[in-house]
C-alpha cells in the first residue's frame, strides 16, 4: 500500500506517532493516532471519499476545514465531514454513494440543557490577529473569551514554514510564521484573563446578543458584552471546464495536508494564481518533495512579492503569466491542466494552449473576508470590532499589527482611560499592509574585494530584518524604514545574518578574501529533504532563475543564527560570482507540457458554480438571461447556495456571471445568508452535557 | 399611468397564484412587491407542508383544491416542484390526545378526507424509530403532502408571466386611492398605476395596507423559527406533527413541533412557541434550537445524528382566531383580501388564488360561498381554530 507520509521536512519536525487501525470500505488501513479521517484516507492513497448525490461525480478534500461537505464518509455508521473528525481504532470507514443512510439509534439520546456563560469580550478566531488582540486584553486584565475552531492556536501562521516578512520590532519579521504562531500561542495559552477554546466554532450571532459556539463538540451559549471578528479569511474558488473534478481544491486544504498533517497529498501539483498565497503554497510544496509543474497567473506580473516569486523560479518552476487555466482534465480525478494565454480583457489567445500532466490543481486565486460575525453582531446591536483578514485582506504580519491596535481599542471600551493609540501604530499598519511596489533595478557594486552581501531584492515590501540584524549597521532601508529597498555600504565582518534571515532568500554573500578571481558564494537554501553535499554539482541560477553554469559544493550546513536555513558554498568565476542567487533543484522533464492527446472523455465541459449542489455556470447564466436579477430567487430555483457552504464557494462566481451578463451591481439583490455557519448534529444542541 | 383589471399587492404565497389564476382568465393584472423576486417575504419560509386535513369547510376545500394543483403541477407544465404525497400524521402520547384526535377525525371524515387511525404497531411501520413508550397511535392521512415552496412559487411566477401577468419588483406601495370613479389608483415609490380591483394579498404588511385606505385588519404577524437538516436517505414518511405542549425552563416554553422529509431528503421543521414574539424581525434567536432539538431527538432518537444545515425566523400573519381573512371589505368592494393566513398561506394560496380569480370575475359558486363565510372579514372572530 502506498504510503503518502512526510518522511523528512526541512523545517518541520517529523515525529513518530501511535498508530492504529481502521477500516476503510472493506480494507484494513494504518492511520495515526488523533489524526482527521481525510488525512488518515490520503496517508493510504485515498482521494476519492465518495460520488455525489446529484450528478454522481468523485468527491474529495475540498476546504479541508469543516465548511463544505465534499468529504462527507460513513464512519461507524455515521455521515460524517472526514476533515474534522479524528480516526479512532478500528473504526469502519466507508464512502458515500448517493445520499447517505441515517442509523437507527436504539437508546433515547441523553438531554441536557445547554451552559450559558457571560463574558466581557468574544474573540473569534486564535490567529495573528486574535492573539495579538489577546495579549492586550491580558494585560488589561479584561475577561475574554478566545474560539478557535482548530485544535491548535496560531491560525493559519502554523502552516507557514517560511520566514515573515515585516518588521521586527512590530512583526517578528525574519522568524518562521509557525514559530511566530506558536510563540503567540504560548503567551496567550498561559495568560490568567483569556480562557482559550480550542475545537471550537462560533456557529453564529443570534439576535438576542448571545453568540451560539460548539465548544470541543459541546453545544455553548456565550453572551459577550463585546466580539472581535478575528475569523480570517476565505479562498475564492474560479470557475473553469472540470473545476469540481477530485484533486482541484484551494492553497490552504493544501497547506492544512501538508504542513500540518505531514501527508503529501500530491505528486505533481500545478497552481493557479501567483498572489503570495499561491507561490508560497508552491514553495511549501517542493519543502515536501512534491513537484510543481507550473503557476498560471492572469495578470501580466504576479501579485505576490517578487522575492518569493524568484524563490519559486530558481528553484525550477515555470511560472506562466498572463495565462489563465482553460480545463482541469481528467476521469474523476485530476490528470492534467490545460492553460493558455490570455490577452488584456481577459480573452483566452487562441492556438496558445498548453496541457500539462498534475493530478492535483490549487486554486489560489485571492481571499474574501469572513465578514459575516462583524455583520450579525452588528444587526444584533453588539458591539463589535474586526481585524486582520476579517476585516481586511493584507498579509499576517499586518494581521499582528492590526490585531494589536483592535485589541487596544476593546480595551479603550472598557477602559476609556487605560491606553492611547499613537498616530504612529495607524501609519505603521498601512505601511504593513501595502501591496508590493514596481521593480526596481539594483544598484551595482564597486570594489571585488573582501566579503559582503549581495542584496537581490528589486521591489519595495514592507520588510526589514536585514538592516535591523546587521550587528554593522551596514544595510540601510532607503526611504521608509520598512517599506524602502535595503542596501549594502559600509563594513562586513561575513558573520551571515543578513543572508540567514532574508524571508525572501534574497541576500548571498561573495567573499573574494581568499581567490580574487574565483571567490565562494554563500547561498541560503531549505527545501534540504533536496539534500545537498560536498563535491554535488549544481545548477546555478541568477535572480530570475537563467543557468550561469554547473559547479560544485564546497560544503553546507545549517548555523546557528540560520534557523534550519542550509548555506551553501559554491567556488565560481568573478564574473557571475554578484549573479548567482540559488540553484536549480526541479528537473526541466517535470514541467514540460504534454505532447500526447487527452481522451475526450477526460475533458469535462461543465463550469460548476456551487460545487455543494453541482449547479453549473451554464444554469446559473439561463437564468440570468430569463432576467432574474435576485440570488435568492436563482437560489430558490436551481439551489446554488443552498448546500453545506452556504455561498461561502459560490457567491463570487455568481457575481461574475451577473456582470459578465452586464447586469448593474446596484440592481443584483445580494443573498441572504443565515446561520449556521457549519452544519452540526441536531443532538448537540439537545444536550449540553458531557 | 398605466390601467390595470386588477392590481395584486404582494407576490407571494397568495398574490403569485392569484396573479396565475386571474392572468390565466385573461384578466390584465399587476403584481407590486417590495422586494425583489416571487415569495421573498414569508413565502421562502414555509417548511412546504401541504394538507387538507383542517377542521372547517373553509379551508379544507380551499387545501383540497390546492393539493389537486400541486400534486398535478408536474404533469399538466412539466416542471418538478418537489411534490411528494407523503401524508400528515399527528401521534399521541396521551388517552387524552388520542381522543381528541379521533373526535377531530370524524369532523375531517364528514368532509370525506382520507384520514385513519393508525395502531402503534402499523405508525411504527411509516415512522420507524419513532419513541413508542406510550404512544397511543396516531391519525395518518395519505393524501396531504409536500412540495418546495421555493420551486413551487417560481413555477406559478413564470406560467403566470406566459399567461401575460406583470410584475412590479423592489416598490412599496405607499398610498391607495379608492375614489367615486371606477378605477383604484395605487401610488408606489416609483410610479402610479390603476386599476378597477386591488388584491391585498401583502402578508405581514396587510394591516398596513389597509391602513392607507383608512380601514383597520387584524392581523398581526409573529415570529416562528424553522430549520433544514442536510439530506440522507429516505427514512419515514409522513409529516410528524407533535401537538404536546412542552414546560421548559431552561428555554422557553413551547406549544407544538413538526417536522418532515422533504423531497431532497432534507428534514424541515419548525415549532410554535408559546409566548409569540410580534413584530416582523426576521433574524434568528439563541433559543430555537436548543428548545426543539431536546423535542425532536426525544420524539425520534435517530434525528440526533442528523446534521442542522439553516435555520431561519418567519412570521404567521395571525388573525385573531386563527382562521384567514378573505373576501371583498363592505366600505370598499372592489378592494379585496386575501391575508392573515395564519401561516398557512403557502398551502392554502393555489386554491385561494382560484377563488380570488373567481371573485373577480363573478363565477363564484355555491361551495365558493360557504368557503367565504368562514373567512369574512366581519366575523366575530371569538371562535379558535382547533387544529393548528
Amino acid at each position: 500500500m502506498t504510503n503518502n507520509r512526510i518522511k523528512a521536512h526541512p523545517i518541520l519536525d517529523v515525529p513518530q506517532k501511535e498508530t492504529i487501525s481502521f477500516y476503510w470500505d472493506k480494507s484494513k488501513l494504518v492511520a495515526q493516532k488523533d489524526e482527521m479521517i481525510s488525512s488518515a484516507l490520503f496517508a493510504n492513497n485515498i482521494k476519492i471519499f465518495g460520488h455525489h448525490h446529484k450528478d454522481g461525480s468523485a468527491q474529495g478534500i475540498f476546504c479541508a476545514n469543516g465548511q463544505c461537505a465534499q468529504c462527507t464518509v460513513i464512519a461507524n455508521g455515521i455521515p460524517v465531514k472526514a476533515c474534522m473528525t479524528a480516526v479512532q481504532e478500528n473504526m469502519i470507514v466507508q464512502s458515500v454513494k448517493g445520499l447517505p443512510k441515517l442509523p437507527d439509534v436504539d437508546e433515547s439520546p441523553e438531554i441536557r440543557n445547554i451552559e450559558h456563560i457571560a463574558t466581557d469580550v468574544l474573540i473569534i478566531g486564535g490567529g495573528p490577529a486574535g492573539l495579538s488582540a489577546s495579549i492586550q486584553l491580558e494585560e488589561h486584565k479584561i475577561n475574554t473569551i478566545l474560539v478557535d475552531d482548530k485544535n491548535e492556536l496560531g491560525g493559519k501562521l502554523v502552516l507557514q514554514t517560511h520566514k515573515f516578512f515585516g518588521s521586527q520590532k512590530d512583526s517578528h519579521a525574519g522568524m518562521r510564521g509557525m514559530d511566530i504562531g506558536r510563540m503567540l500561542a504560548q503567551k496567550v495559552e498561559t495568560s490568567f484573563h483569556i480562557k482559550v477554546w480550542k475545537n471550537s466554532t462560533a456557529l453564529y450571532v443570534f439576535d438576542d446578543k448571545r453568540v451560539g459556539i460548539l465548544k470541543d463538540g459541546v453545544y455553548k451559549i456565550v453572551t459577550p458584552k463585546v466580539i472581535l471578528n478575528a475569523a480570517g479569511a476565505r479562498e475564492k474558488f474560479l470557475r473553469f471546464k472540470g473545476n469540481s473534478l477530485s484533486g482541484v481544491y484551494g492553497a490552504g486544504a493544501f497547506q492544512t495536508l501538508v504542513n500540518r498533517d505531514l501527508v503529501k497529498p500530491t505528486e505533481r501539483l500545478f497552481i493557479i494564481g501567483g498572489g503570495n498565497v499561491g507561490i508560497i503554497a508552491g514553495y511549501h510544496a517542493l519543502q515536501a518533495g512534491i513537484s510543481v509543474v507550473g503557476l498560471a497567473e492572469a495578470l501580466p506580473q504576479c501579485g505576490g512579492y517578487k522575492v518569493h516569486e524568484d524563490k519559486l523560479k530558481r528553484l525550477g518552476v515555470p511560472i506562466y503569466t498572463s495565462h489563465s487555466i482553460v480545463s482541469a482534465n481528467g476521469k474523476e480525478s485530476v490528470s492534467s491542466v490545460t492553460i493558455a494565454g490570455i490577452d488584456k480583457n481577459f480573452k483566452v489567445i487562441e492556438g496558445t494552449d498548453q496541457t500539462f500532466e498534475c493530478d492535483t490543481i490549487l486554486i489560489a486565486v485571492g481571499l474574501e473576508s469572513v465578514s459575516e460575525f462583524t455583520q450579525e453582531a452588528r444587526s444584533a446591536g453588539i458591539k463589535v470590532f474586526a481585524a486582520g483578514d476579517a476585516s481586511e485582506i493584507a498579509e499576517a504580519s499586518s494581521a499582528m499589527f492590526n490585531g494589536k491596535i483592535a485589541g487596544v481599542k476593546v480595551v479603550q471600551h472598557f477602559k476609556p482611560d487605560a491606553k492611547k493609540i499613537p498616530e504612529s501604530w495607524y501609519e505603521k499598519a498601512e505601511i504593513l499592509k501595502s501591496h508590493p511596489g514596481p521593480v526596481q533595478e539594483i544598484y551595482t557594486l564597486g570594489d571585488e574585494h573582501g566579503i559582503f552581501p549581495v542584496i537581490h531584492c528589486k521591489q519595495e515590501i514592507p520588510c526589514n530584518p536585514c538592516s535591523t540584524v546587521c550587528a554593522e549597521g551596514s544595510i540601510q532601508m532607503q526611504g521608509d524604514p520598512i517599506k524602502g529597498l535595503p542596501k549594502f555600504d559600509g563594513e562586513c565582518k561575513g558573520c551571515m545574518k543578513c543572508l540567514a534571515i532574508c524571508p525572501g532568500l534574497a541576500i548571498t554573500l561573495v567573499d573574494y578574501r581568499k581567490d580574487k578571481d574565483n571567490p565562494v558564494i554563500f547561498l541560503p537554501y531549505e527545501v534540504s529533504n533536496i539534500e545537498v553535499k560536498k563535491n554535488d554539482e549544481i545548477a546555478l541560477v541568477d535572480v530570475d532563475g537563467n543557468p550561469l553554469g554547473t559547479f560544485k559544493i564546497l560544503g553546507a550546513r545549517a548555523t546557528k543564527d540560520s534557523d534550519r536555513t542550509q548555506i551553501v558554498r559554491v567556488r565560481v568565476p568573478k564574473a557571475i560570482a554578484e549573479k548567482v542567487v540559488a540553484f536549480t533543484i526541479q528537473k526541466k522533464e517535470i514541467t514540460r507540457k504534454l505532447t500526447r492527446k487527452i481522451p475526450y472523455d477526460h475533458i469535462r465541459d461543465n463550469e460548476v458554480v456551487c460545487l455543494c449542489e453541482r449547479v453549473t455556470a451554464g444554469q446559473i447564466r439561463e437564468l440570468v438571461k430569463k432576467g432574474i436579477t435576485d440570488m435568492n430567487q436563482i437560489k430558490a430555483i436551481s439551489r446554488a447556495g443552498m448546500g453545506p457552504c452556504g455561498y461561502k464557494t459560490c457567491e463570487n462566481l455568481m457575481n461574475q456571471i451577473f456582470w459578465a451578463e452586464k447586469i448593474a451591481r446596484e440592481d443584483i439583490a445580494k443573498n441572504v445568508r443565515r446561520p449556521l455557519f457549519v452544519e452540526v448534529p441536531l443532538g448537540k444542541f439537545a444536550n449540553g452535557g458531557q | 399611468m398605466k390601467n390595470y383589471d386588477v392590481i395584486i399587492i404582494g407576490a407571494g404565497s397568495v398574490g403569485v397564484p392569484a396573479a396565475l389564476s386571474l392572468s390565466q382568465n385573461k384578466v390584465k393584472v399587476l403584481v407590486i412587491d417590495a422586494l425583489a423576486s416571487p415569495g421573498q417575504g414569508q413565502n421562502k419560509k414555509a417548511i412546504g407542508g401541504i394538507r387538507a386535513t383542517h377542521s372547517d369547510k373553509g379551508k379544507i376545500l380551499t387545501a383540497l383544491r390546492s393539493i389537486e394543483i400541486f400534486s398535478t403541477w408536474k404533469e399538466i407544465h412539466g416542471d418538478d416542484i418537489g411534490w411528494i404525497q407523503n401524508g400528515y400524521s399527528f401521534p399521541a402520547y396521551t388517552d387524552e390526545d388520542a381522543g381528541k384526535l379521533k373526535d377531530l377525525m370524524k369532523i375531517q371524515k364528514s368532509f370525506n378526507l382520507d384520514i385513519d387511525w393508525l395502531t402503534p404497531e402499523e405508525y411504527l411501520k411509516i415512522v420507524p424509530g419513532i419513541n413508542k413508550k406510550n404512544l397511543k397511535g396516531a391519525t395518518y392521512s395519505p393524501g396531504d403532502g409536500s412540495a418546495s415552496p421555493l420551486l413551487a412559487i417560481n413555477a406559478f411566477y413564470f406560467k403566470s408571466l406566459e399567461y401575460g401577468a406583470q410584475y412590479k419588483f423592489k416598490e412599496k406601495v405607499l398610498a391607495i386611492t379608492i375614489s367615486n370613479e371606477s378605477n383604484i389608483k395605487i401610488k408606489t415609490d416609483k410610479g402610479e398605476y390603476t386599476a378597477a380591483k386591488v388584491i391585498n394579498a401583502a402578508g405581514n404588511y396587510a394591516r398596513q395596507m389597509g391602513q392607507l385606505i383608512g380601514l383597520d385588519f387584524p392581523v398581526e404577524p409573529d415570529s416562528h423559527e424553522g430549520a433544514i437538516t442536510e439530506p440522507v436517505q429516505r427514512f419515514f414518511g409522513p409529516m410528524i406533527v407533535d401537538l404536546r405542549p412542552f414546560q421548559d425552563p431552561a428555554t422557553e416554553d413551547s406549544a407544538n413541533f413538526y417536522f418532515y422529509q422533504n423531497n431532497e431528503g432534507q428534514v424541515i421543521f419548525c415549532l410554535t412557541p408559546r409566548h409569540l414574539m410580534k413584530g416582523t424581525a426576521s433574524e434568528a434567536t439563541s433559543v430555537f434550537l436548543p428548545q426543539v432539538a431536546k423535542r425532536m431527538v426525544a420524539l425520534f432518537p435517530k434525528l440526533a445524528n442528523l446534521k442542522v444545515r439553516r435555520t431561519w425566523r418567519g412570521q404567521y400573519p395571525m388573525t385573531p382566531d386563527g382562521f384567514p381573512i378573505v373576501g371583498e371589505t363592505k366600505e370598499f368592494p372592489d378592494f379585496i383580501n386575501a391575508i392573515g393566513m395564519c401561516g398557512q398561506g403557502y398551502m392554502l394560496g393555489p386554491g385561494l388564488g382560484e377563488l380570488l380569480s373567481r371573485i373577480v370575475t363573478c363565477q363564484l359558486t355555491q361551495d365558493d360561498i360557504d368557503v367565504l363565510k368562514h373567512f369574512n372579514l366581519y366575523r366575530d372572530f371569538s371562535g379558535i381554530e382547533q387544529f393548528k
